[in-house]
């Protein structure tokens, strides 16, 4: 069966992306190394955020958060999704001057999504945070959702509309034919006229081997997970001075994290736990919630997400070969924007006029390019 | 956080764990050997140094015999810490553990997993109520505590084990209302092939026919070949129902003992990593190792059960041989002292393995208690995911018991996957028509053991 737009990579961006294609009455066939969301896309902390976001993402953030408060209408199921807020903490004067200078610099680029709270605010929100936090910035409409059951609705909803999906399908090398793309797997030769990688923290070798290197480096970020407790904390939290992602679950369960950079064994596609690494998060936590002291630490995990050195993602029409579109290294953001962007990227396939601008996501934006740092 | 170097960390203070740091120590290396009990002698040989002798007595002579290694152990150089809980060993031989709410660490140069086994999960309808238990825990309460239950006792299942604490039940005067055996008579005749090596091993076959003849003389209704296991009761376990002959028996009881046989525990092997494979003839994953129990992963070796189940005897054996592997390779000995004083063991090890074929065709747990055919029997306790939720996920698309972890959390709670990770595999494996290689194990990740918020924050 042929298709009209290969995907290599079946994380949310490929699997949005094939999505938003196969809604607009495109064939499509999703090729994915290991299954669906296997890396970063399914094992992450699930943070639904649009708070903090570098000025070039904003655009892409409001976009999917449009799409994430309208969960039932795009996929059928809600995937979990809670619009709890999320709630980045000032825990001295200094970093509530830093949330007043955010604020600042969102007005005057006339974004309005992020308020600052003041310390009243926090507690009435937080009533169980310590006493020393003294404010921080609020977005009542973020929330958060289960990152697998996300991945596996919009799987099976692009499945629904006819998306082809060949998991256990690494590709091992992409060749482009006259205008169209071929793809070679161990399971055979796939073939398009267009080819889209969203293969994350895979992508930067596929983008090599056409010509045109990105400076992008696998990491493998760490989480861990508690045993229930009872409910203490409705949002999402983040901490203006330190390293903090921090949420409970419903079924009493606290996740935390946090861009901990665990160590990586890339060859066997595998993210190792150092929980050593992960002693500064529990102080974190514990610094600010005095009573999950004695709250059990059930598990930690690691997956395997992009980086890229100026910190934003690829989403970009290739500069060097035609019919292909590039959509990885999200550096531990894309999680909340893979629903939104995925309709971006189905645009540029397609060649549509986007409404959102792109060009900081250029391809060639690194041009004189620096080195490559595998970490 | 501090690491603290050494030659060689052993984890679990059983009969291969006690054999093997003894070994290590004697050949001139720097020896922990770390155990979350306060004493040596692991499950098997559990409170083996402060026993008094009548509850020896009462216990009987196999497990009278871990004195002996715990006294050896004792007249070493090996530096045994108590009440530490390991809960990770990386691939660098980093291990950490926890010991009295603090956070320690060594470096190790070897390490040797002497973790053992675990009881087989046995999912029937109502394995969940209160009053069901293990004859495994059930005998941890004897051995500790000269504990055992009140009122009406059912054992049920098959296996060694369950037959053991029938008759210290009966040396400890604690009534037994029956024994429901799931062996059948098919399964006498399979294992009849391997009797003339059973034969061979003749004490160990010589134990069995004597437990059960010391049951049957007190007086312990003993029924053979039944299925249909379910256990009942409202909020609590009032009776065991099972069918003899095309007959549903009905037996009242507020406890009822189950044991179906032991899996190696793999969670620390399985968090390294390393090469597992199935073993079909003891349904269980096994790490695979070289003749001295290393793993595929530098300096890191397994004896014992968890190696693959073969006894305490054997497990203590084949501690002496890791050991002498693990010293060969820190360069102690050479590999020709290494040979010469292995070979004596090796026939050993040989001699008691030979029984083994014969128990595993004799005792294999039947599928119908290892894959639940009704779909509303809890699989994993923890987060309550029944077989059928299972079955559903496969429907949608669940190859294997990662994603049955992120389809609906099976095998995410506090257990980690030890009292789910079997039955879910095969569950798993018999729905899409796969062998359980194919479909796998749940990835295992630390902490092996619990460990606090505050705890990890001090560390």
């Amino acid at each position: 069966m042929a298709a009209d737009v290969l995907v290599i990579g079946a994380g949310l961006h490929g699997l949005s992306t094939a999505l938003h294609l196969a809604r607009r009455g495109v064939k499509v066939t999703v090729l994915e190394a290991d299954y669906a969301g296997r890396h970063a896309s399914g094992v992450n902390a699930g943070g639904v955020r649009t708070l903090g976001r570098h000025l070039a993402e904003i655009p892409l953030a409001l976009a999917s958060r449009e799409l994430w408060h309208n969960l039932p209408e795009l996929l059928g199921d809600d995937a979990g999704f809670v619009p709890s807020g999320q709630l980045k903490l000032a825990e001295n004067e200094a970093e509530l001057e830093q949330c007043r200078a955010r604020m600042a610099e969102l007005q005057a680029n006339g974004f309005t999504h992020e308020v600052t709270i003041d310390r009243d605010e926090v507690f009435e929100l937080l009533p169980t945070v310590a006493p020393h936090v003294v404010g921080g910035i609020w977005v009542a409409d973020d929330g958060y959702a289960v990152p697998y059951r996300v991945v596996t609705a919009v799987r099976r909803t692009a499945q629904r509309l006819g998306v082809v999906l060949h998991e256990q399908t690494p590709a091992l090398s992409v060749t482009q034919r006259g205008s169209g793309w071929q793809v070679d797997t161990p399971k055979g030769r796939f073939e398009a006229e267009h080819l889209v990688v969203t293969a994350g923290a895979w992508a930067g070798r596929l983008a090599a081997e056409v010509g045109e290197p990105v400076p992008t480096y696998p990491q493998g970020l760490m989480l861990m997970v508690t045993h229930r407790v009872a409910p203490f904390c409705k949002q999402v939290l983040g901490a203006t001075g330190r390293a903090l992602s921090f949420k409970q679950f419903d079924n009493g369960t606290v996740v935390i994290g946090g861009k901990l950079i665990g160590d990586l064994d890339f060859d066997a596609r595998h993210g190792e736990v150092d929980i050593v690494r992960l002693i500064t998060s529990a102080q974190t936590v514990t610094d600010l919630f005095p009573h999950l002291k004695h709250l059990g630490i059930n598990r930690a995990w690691s997956g395997i997400e992009a980086f890229i050195e100026d910190d934003l993602p690829v989403i970009s029409q290739s500069r060097h070969a035609s019919n292909l579109t590039y959509s990885f290294g999200y550096c531990g953001s894309g999680f909340q924007m893979s629903l939104g962007t995925g309709e971006r990227v189905a645009q540029l396939v397609l060649g549509e006029d986007s409404p959102i601008n792109l060009d900081a996501f250029a391809i060639d934006r690194f041009q004189p390019l620096s080195s490559t740092s595998p970490n | 956080m501090n690491l603290e170097p050494i030659d060689v960390v052993v984890v679990g203070a059983g009969p291969a764990g006690m054999a093997g740091a003894r070994t290590l120590s004697e050949l001139g290396l720097s020896v922990v050997l770390l155990d979350e009990q306060c004493a040596v002698g692991g499950q098997i040989y559990r409170g083996i140094a402060s026993a008094s002798p009548a509850r020896r007595e009462m216990l009987g002579p196999d497990y009278a015999a871990g004195a002996k290694l715990a006294d050896a152990l004792r007249g070493s150089t090996v530096r045994h810490e108590t009440g530490a809980s390991v809960w990770q060993v990386t691939r660098e031989r980093h291990v950490h553990y926890l010991q009295n709410g603090k956070v320690r660490s060594f470096a190790a140069k070897a390490v040797l997993l002497a973790t053992g086994a675990m009881e087989r999960p046995f999912p029937i309808p109502g394995w969940t109520l209160p009053g069901v238990m293990t004859a495994g825990a059930a005998q941890i309460l004897l051995k500790t505590a000269g504990i055992g239950p009140q009122g009406p006792v059912v054992l049920a299942g098959c296996g060694p084990l369950l037959y053991l604490l029938g008759w210290q039940y009966l040396r400890a005067g604690i009534a037994i209302s029956a024994l429901v055996d799931t062996s059948r008579r098919e399964d006498y005749w399979r294992a009849r092939g391997h009797l003339l090596a059973a034969l061979r091993a003749w004490p160990y076959l010589r134990k069995g026919v004597s437990l059960l003849r010391a049951l049957r003389k007190g007086g312990v209704p003993h029924y053979t070949g039944a299925e249909g296991l379910q256990v009942e009761g409202e909020g609590q376990a009032q009776a065991l129902s099972f069918t003899v002959d095309g007959q549903r028996q009905h037996l009242p009881a507020s406890t009822v003992l189950l044991h179906q046989g032991v899996v190696p525990n793999i969670q620390f092997t399985q968090a390294l990593r390393a090469q597992h494979r199935w073993d079909e003839a003891q349904l269980c994953f096994v790490p695979e190792t070289d003749r001295w129990g290393a793993l595929d992963v530098p300096f890191i070796s397994v004896a014992g059960d968890g190696a693959g189940i073969g006894g305490a005897q054997a497990a203590a054996i084949q501690g002496r041989l890791a050991a002498l592997g693990l010293a060969r390779d820190l360069g102690s000995i050479t590999p020709a002292q290494r040979d010469s004083t292995a070979a004596p063991l090796r026939a050993e090890l040989e001699q008691n393995l030979r029984i083994r074929p014969f128990l595993d065709a004799l005792y294999r747990p039947r599928e119908e208690n290892r894959i639940p055919p009704r779909d509303d029997v809890t699989v994993c306790r923890c987060e309550e995911v029944t077989a059928g939720d299972v079955r559903r996920f496969v429907e949608l698309g669940c190859s294997g018991p990662n994603q049955a972890k992120s389809f609906g959390r099976c095998g995410m709670g506090p257990c980690q996957g030890r009292m789910c990770g079997l039955t879910v595999t095969e569950i798993i494996a018999k729905s899409r028509g796969l062998t359980p290689d194919e479909v796998g194990y749940y990835r295992i990740r630390p902490p092996i053991k619990p460990i606090t918020l505050g705890e990890l924050a001090s560390g």
